[in-house]
């Protein structure tokens, strides 16, 4: 399973890519393995307001719904309108085209709360 | 968790396992859109050997079957199956399940597997009176469902039977990659297919032989896909105890003209929702997201995806008799338009 070593995790298999002030989030490939045929993507509002652990967008594949998870708070500066055309991005390159919104954080030290690709890995291993 | 006899088989192919009705089935192998495609377009084969199989003998096999099920069975010919109902005292379904006449005295019922018990509870009480033998035989039938526009020229490479010669519905016994087996033309996708029933040794074999001769092997999620785009309803969720199969349009199983078990409460409860289909403009419908006509709540989804030949999302739905277009499904708290479509909804053979 592919976990780049250059960004965060979130238990609940988010990825947070830091740029510049804004940070990119998108899943990990674990859980778009998981997930199956991505279907549809539910995008949120640019400029909405999001806590740290808010269901934030949707990702539904054949099988499930499955809510993703803001890693920080903030605001959601852009999402990635690509999506809703071609969902299948998120299978076919989950930290790269298939990037699902960014955020501005409040407060970019946040993301010393995540999880590094090592911690991610073992909490992967501790769900297995 | 209950293995069926592919259990092996399903992890050496990378089947995903899940647990379902209290056995380990694989969801998907590689991906569901995949699979699902392969049994419009192609072949797919799928292990369903998780199916109760009831045999039911004897020489009042028949007037019982006549008692115990809505469908007339005693139109039912030698080599012939037909689908049908168990009705309850109460107008509703105990089971919906396929019934195949083997001989004179002879009949094989497949159930929904999470049914077993209680279906043979419910016969075993119904069969009192008559000269007829119940068994289940579930433990002792694996069942493959080979199914797609290309299953018959598949299957004629590994049989001795002249496959041209069969008919939808036929049921017959045969050899299968060398192997004894009772194959019917039947199946729960929609398509041209055939259902194998094999002796639990047979099924590994049969199975690796109809992969090699180039069949996709699917999972239960391409199951549901297929069988939802068909319009064909799933116990538990279109049919439950507690549905009047009159109200939805599987009426047609219901003879009205013979006697049988529950005749009366059916007919005499009546309809406060019909079953409609739904395709959807926007999003993936769930099962239990409500429905609504204009602004009010008219009912709900009983079961709801992605169809992968539309590409939209699709839903099976009860909504009140009255109640008409415009149709919006909730979802997520957000209203999104739904058209009513004739079933199936996809074009079938």
């Amino acid at each position: 399973m592919d976990i780049p070593k250059d960004r965060f995790y979130t238990k609940t298999h988010e990825w947070a890519l830091p740029e510049g002030d804004t940070v990119l989030v998108g899943i990990t490939d674990y859980a778009q393995d998981a997930l199956g045929d991505v279907v549809y993507v539910e995008l949120p509002e640019v400029g909405r307001k999001v806590e740290k652990g808010e269901a934030v967008a949707v990702v539904e594949s054949v099988k499930t719904a499955s809510d993703i998870y803001a890693p920080v708070a903030g605001e959601v500066v852009e999402v990635n309108a690509a999506l809703e055309k071609t969902p299948e991005l998120i299978n076919q390159d989950p930290y790269g085209e298939g990037w699902i919104f960014r955020i501005r954080p409040l407060d970019i030290d946040h993301l010393d709360d995540l999880l590094d690709a090592e911690g991610y890995q073992e909490a992967l291993e501790g769900e297995a | 968790m209950k293995k069926t006899p592919l259990y092996e088989a399903h992890l050496r192919h990378g089947g995903r396992l899940v647990g379902f009705a209290g056995y380990a089935l694989p969801v998907q192998y590689a991906s569901i859109r995949e699979e699902h495609l392969s049994v419009r377009r192609g072949v797919g084969l799928f292990d369903v050997s998780h199916m109760g199989e009831f045999l039911v003998q004897g020489p009042e096999a028949q007037a019982f079957l006549q008692w115990a099920t809505a469908n007339d069975a005693a139109r039912l010919k030698v080599g012939r199956a037909q689908y049908s109902m168990l009705p309850n005292a109460q107008g509703g379904v105990v089971d919906d399940i396929y019934l195949y006449r083997l001989g004179e005295e002879a009949y094989l019922m497949v159930v929904n597997a999470a049914n077993i018990a209680k279906d043979l509870a419910h016969l075993q009480g119904l069969a009192r009176g008559f000269r007829a033998e119940l068994q289940d035989v579930s433990e002792a039938t694996a069942l493959l469902a080979l199914q797609g526009p290309k299953a018959a020229e598949l299957l004629q490479g590994l049989t001795d039977t002249d496959l041209a010669t069969k008919r939808k519905n036929d049921v017959w016994e045969a050899q299968v990659a060398g192997r004894p087996a009772r194959l019917a033309r039947t199946g729960y996708t929609g398509e041209d297919g055939f259902e194998l029933f094999l002796a639990p040794e047979d099924a590994e074999p049969v199975f690796e032989t109809l992969l090699e001769a180039g069949a996709t092997p699917c999972g239960l999620g391409a199951r549901d896909t297929l069988r939802l785009e068909a319009g064909f309803p799933l116990y538990g969720h279109e049919l439950t105890d507690a549905t009047n199969p009159l109200c939805t349009p599987w009426a047609w199983v219901v003879k009205r003209e013979k006697d049988f078990y529950g005749k009366g409460a059916l007919l005499a409860s009546p309809c406060q929702e019909k079953l409609v289909g739904l395709v959807l403009e926007t999003g993936i419908p769930r099962e239990g997201y409500p429905v609504l006509s204009g602004e009010e709540r008219v009912g709900r989804v009983t079961s709801g995806g992605f169809s992968p030949l539309l590409e939209k999302g699709i839903a099976l739905a009860y909504v009140g008799q009255e109640a008409g277009e415009p149709f919006f499904v909730e979802i997520r708290g957000r209203l999104v338009r739904a058209s009513l479509s004739p079933l199936p909804f996809v074009p079938l053979k």
